[in-house]
Formats: structure tokens, C-alpha cells, sequence
């Protein structure tokens, strides 16, 4: 199963999102073509309702534990609640361009 | 894998400075876009803080997640207290957050130091 999909599986499980997209943005990074290294992922759940980012984020984070331990070296992170997700009009902030520090050095 | 003398080092680091990133790269050249936006945001309040560039000290990088169980870099402490990473940061910066924060740290921080 790819990683992508390992991600997708985990947070449904976790968080059963009213919204959620697991975006490989492995390519815009200097690793190798069909990598699967650097991800985001935008959370619609109203199980985040009441927390600030921060533990927001650390539930992602400890869900997807065992892939940042692996292979996913990057993991952007956007959570939001239903309401708060409206409020953006369903759009999550781009990830920044890679500046070229590679994994090894 | 992490030894007691590099948790030391990092948590003197974090309890010596008010402000502090880990980063990838310098504030001047970071190595890493997530690194690059956070950096941009902090220089943005307009004060002084301290970087610690993770890439040079490898040992620090291998440490510094279990730190605070923070799996990924840059990392943004401020007061001893993890503030979290570009998406975080980010946010916070938009929303005014960011700048309110380092403000009040940095003002702490002087007001200490004059005592």
C-alpha cells in the first residue's frame, strides 16, 4: 500500500473527517521521481474543536508517528473545525518552495 | 540514541533564550523552505532571537524531537515553551498571534535582564 494511502487510512480512522485530502508534495523537493517523502495534509474534524494548534498538530503527529519515523520527512499539517473550515471557504494555505537542503546533509 | 549531555546542552539553550528556532540553515540562508517561512515570520516582529541550525549539529537534530515529541523542523520555543513548527508559526503570525507573543517575550526577557 502506498504511503499515501497508509496516511489517508490513519486519519480517517482517527479523526473521521468531514474533509480531508493527503497531497503528496514529494516533487516539489529534490528526492527522486515517485518518492513519498513530503506530504500535507488538510483535517476537517470536529474532534479538534476546543483544542489550540499545537494539540492539534500533536495528534496528527502521534497518528502518523510510526510514518514520520519512516520515511516522511516533511508533514505539513492544516486542522480545522467544520465551522472554522467554512469560514476559509474550504481552502488550506499552500506549503512553502523547497530551498534545497537535502535529507543527508 | 538521544544522550543526557545533548538534552542538556538543548535544554540550556531553550531555558537561556527567550526566543529560540531550530532551524535548517541560517535566518541569512536557511536550507529548507519550512524553515525559510518561519524564519521570515520571526524576523517580521522585529526582534532579536537566537537559531540554533540543526543541519551543523547533527547531534541536536537527532535529540531535539524527543524533546518536546516534536517530530519535524524548524521548531519555534518561546519562554521554555514549544510554540510549534512553519504551519503553527504561520497561523499565528497571520492572525497577529505571532507578534503579540515574541513582543511580550522579548520585553520579559529585557526587564529581567536590567534587574
Amino acid at each position: 500500500m502506498s504511503t499515501a494511502s497508509i496516511i489517508e487510512q490513519k486519519l480517517t480512522s482517527r479523526f473521521s473527517p468531514s474533509h480531508l485530502e493527503v497531497i503528496n508534495e514529494s516533487g516539489n523537493h529534490r528526492v527522486p521521481p515517485g518518492s513519498e517523502t513530503h506530504f500535507k495534509v488538510v483535517v476537517v474534524s470536529d474532534a479538534f474543536a476546543g483544542q489550540r494548534l499545537l494539540g492539534r498538530h500533536r495528534l496528527v503527529n502521534d497518528t502518523l508517528a510510526t510514518e514520520l519515523a519512516g520515511g516522511v520527512h516533511a508533514l505539513a499539517i492544516h486542522t480545522y473545525t467544520a465551522a472554522e473550515w467554512e469560514a476559509k471557504h474550504g481552502a488550506a494555505p499552500q506549503s512553502p518552495n523547497c530551498a534545497g537542503g537535502g535529507r543527508g546533509e | 540514541m538521544s544522550n543526557p549531555d545533548v538534552m542538556e546542552s538543548i535544554r540550556g539553550q531553550i531555558e537561556g533564550n527567550a526566543i529560540i528556532l531550530y532551524m535548517k540553515g541560517s535566518p541569512q540562508a536557511p536550507q529548507c523552505g519550512f524553515s525559510a517561512q518561519t524564519v521570515q515570520c520571526l524576523m517580521a516582529c522585529g526582534e532579536k532571537f537566537a537559531y540554533v541550525d540543526v543541519l551543523s549539529h547533527p547531534e541536536i537534530r537527532a535529540a531535539l524531537p524527543s524533546y518536546a515529541s516534536w517530530p519535524t523542523f524548524p521548531q519555534l520555543y518561546v519562554d521554555g515553551e514549544l510554540v510549534g513548527g512553519c504551519d503553527i508559526v504561520t497561523e499565528m503570525y497571520q492572525t497577529g498571534e505571532l507578534a503579540t507573543l515574541i513582543k511580550a517575550a522579548a520585553e520579559r526577557a529585557a526587564n529581567s535582564a536590567a534587574t
